[in-house]
């Protein structure tokens, strides 16, 4: 897919060290991963903990820049942004599923839905109709009015997902979305992001969960900040 | 929703964020009083000494008005020259004294004003009338109370005891016509007024023409300044004192006060300051979480700052205006206990009321506030979004 419509997704030799408190080195996060991924595509990083498998996820969302290399999404440099840029592009571009869900607890699910909408300056009556819309299709439109404290972490990761979606992006990168989910709860969510994906959103999920693996299209293993396997797409 | 964000982000911790609030409500309140206290006894000073349209005051050389028993000769003349200088529209002179009776075997003293009912200044009649005959008075609350009297009743009265004579001197009777309010007296100061020739007979200083001070007041659009000089200059036995030059005399004796006032706003300024920003540090600190991720979700920056600081301006504005019910409580009550203070006018309030200076005191807090919120949000706000998420997830 990533050859029939052009790459989406074009991460270049990207290295990323963190610097540690004190005296201690840097630590190697992402040591020269080069990878691209297509519009469509449904893609999981895997490895073990400590790969660089969220450190890579941060890079392709722009909430972090890499040492060297380039990432380049949807044509755009991510690397090169201002802090303006790079938010704006996450705000209308990227969608974010965190693994402890972080909803503002503070507002409804509706209004959680609603929050990036009402940032990136749509009318109220059009947003509440997408959120209302967007809380449907992950199954909680009768739970609109419920405060996160109020909702169980299968229903919060819904509505993350939901909120994720708000502005139509062209990327959902995903952290270990089931992570906190117990085995049920995380087969409905793997199915839920399937169906995103079905339904023409590319994704790009890091995780531990086999099974969330497995319904990706593609595998990307990691170990030691290095790409050491590549499935390419299933069944392309 | 940022409104909504802030408020139930408030919310969501009531007790914290009442007592807060209640923090800045007594260093607003303390601010406050601080503020009304620095300005407010001379207002009340100078409001005190304009209430009766008098803008000069002459005592004695050298002397304040009633500070000592100086008085000085010739009170009619004196009159009659003021009143020939161009630009003073009337001069009402007064002579001071103690005027005594006898109320079942007791004798009652009161403080004695003589002046000329037409124009005094000294006191606003409450019921009957003012003294127009030698042989009337017209007393305070506290004075008929003391004497057992009422308007319309006669008392006999002395101006003194004459221990050579082992008698009272001047005594005479009066007829209680009226009871007045004395506007520069003491609270619980009994009080009378009488004629000015009535007085200057019973004291015996008639002779003499005696009067303790003489208040001139000026023709409008006449410089007072320039009036109170040439006075001076016609009158070098007296000292002429304008409101002004009183109320500068006030502020070098009262510089302490507004020195203490001063240091105590400052106090009150700094420590809803400090306040502030513990409050929204702890505040920032506990939801670093949900910050990173408004971040990481396309939120800006200065939104979310904005948002943090909606907070602080909240617990700010509200705990100003309970400080604001909270120091006008506070001033009343303190003002009813120093009324007390011997020797000042019961009208003098040590805490009034300034719209514009309590207007700026209480915005500045809610500027200190706005101030104090700041960094904590924008530190919070500009946090790598990419570590701190790490860290929270740990």
């Amino acid at each position: 897919m990533a050859g029939a419509q052009g790459p989406l997704v074009v991460v270049n030799d990207v290295t990323r060290a963190y610097a540690m408190s004190g005296d201690a080195p840097t630590v190697a996060a992402l040591r020269g991963v080069s990878f691209r991924a297509g519009k469509g595509e449904y893609l999981a990083i895997v490895g073990p903990s400590g790969c660089g498998k969220s450190t890579l996820l941060n890079l392709l969302g722009g909430i972090d820049t890499p040492d060297t290399g380039s990432v380049t999404i949807g044509g755009v440099h991510v690397d090169g942004m201002s802090d303006r840029e790079a938010t704006r592009f996450r705000l209308l571009r990227v969608g974010f599923v965190f693994q402890r869900f972080y909803l503002m607890p503070a507002l409804t699910a509706a209004e959680n839905v609603e929050l990036p909408m009402a940032e990136a300056g749509r009318p109220k009556t059009e947003r509440r109709a997408r959120a209302r819309a967007l809380l449907d299709y992950v199954g909680l439109g009768a739970r609109a009015s419920h405060r996160p404290t109020q909702l169980s972490g299968g229903e919060q990761q819904r509505v993350a997902i939901a909120r994720a979606l708000a502005n139509e992006p062209m990327l959902l990168l995903a952290d270990e979305p089931t992570g906190e989910l117990d085995a049920g709860t995380g087969a409905e969510m793997i199915e839920l992001l399937a169906r995103v994906n079905r339904d023409g959103t590319t994704i790009i999920v890091v995780t531990h969960d086999e099974d969330l693996a497995r319904a990706a299209r593609r595998e990307i293993h990691m170990r030691d900040g290095r790409i050491v396997g590549d499935t390419g797409e299933r069944g392309a | 929703m940022l409104l909504r964000l802030a408020w139930t982000s408030l919310t969501l911790h009531r007790s914290r964020t009442l007592l807060a609030m209640l923090g800045v409500a007594v260093a607003a309140a303390m601010l406050l009083d601080m503020v009304m206290l620095s300005s407010g006894m001379r207002e009340s000073f100078r409001s005190l000494l304009v209430t009766t349209g008098y803008q000069i005051r002459l005592a004695p050389r050298g002397t304040l008005p009633f500070d000592t028993d100086a008085s000085i000769e010739g009170g009619g003349g004196l009159v009659d020259s003021l009143s020939a200088i161009p630009g003073v529209a009337a001069v009402s002179p007064v002579l001071g004294g103690q005027l005594h009776v006898t109320h079942e075997g007791h004798a009652v003293t009161a403080f004695a004003l003589g002046g000329v009912a037409a124009v005094q200044g000294d006191y606003d009649i409450v019921a009957g009338r003012a003294p127009a005959a030698v042989n009337e008075l017209v007393g305070s609350a506290d004075f008929l109370a003391a004497a057992g009297a009422r308007v319309g009743d006669t008392v006999m009265a002395s101006a003194g005891f004459d221990p050579e004579l082992r008698g009272t001197t001047g005594l005479r009777p009066l007829v209680i016509v009226g009871r007045a309010h004395f506007i520069y007296t003491p609270a619980g100061q009994r009080a009378v007024a009488l004629p000015i020739a009535t007085l200057q007979r019973m004291e015996g200083s008639a002779a003499t023409d005696r009067v303790s001070l003489a208040m001139v007041r000026a023709d409008s659009g006449v410089d007072v300044e320039h009036l109170r000089a040439a006075v001076e200059h016609e009158f070098p036995r007296v000292s002429a004192i304008s409101t002004e030059t009183a109320l500068q005399q006030v502020d070098q004796r009262l510089s302490y006060f507004r020195q203490l006032a001063l240091i105590l706003g400052v106090v009150s300024l700094v420590v809803g300051f400090l306040l502030v920003t513990t409050m929204v540090t702890v505040s920032v600190n506990e939801r670093l979480g949900e910050i990173v991720v408004m971040r990481a979700i396309g939120v800006a920056r200065m939104r979310v700052v904005s948002q943090i600081l909606l907070e602080s301006v909240a617990l700010m504005s509200v705990g100003t205006a309970a400080g604001l019910g909270l120091g006008l409580l506070t001033g009343e009550y303190l003002n009813g206990i120093l009324s007390g203070f011997p020797g000042l006018p019961a009208e003098i309030r040590f805490f009034v009321f300034a719209p514009h200076d309590a207007w700026t005191a209480l915005g500045l807090l809610v500027g200190a506030g706005l101030l104090a919120g700041i960094y904590p949000s924008w530190r919070g706000a500009s946090r790598p979004i990419a570590i701190t998420l790490r860290e929270e997830a740990i």
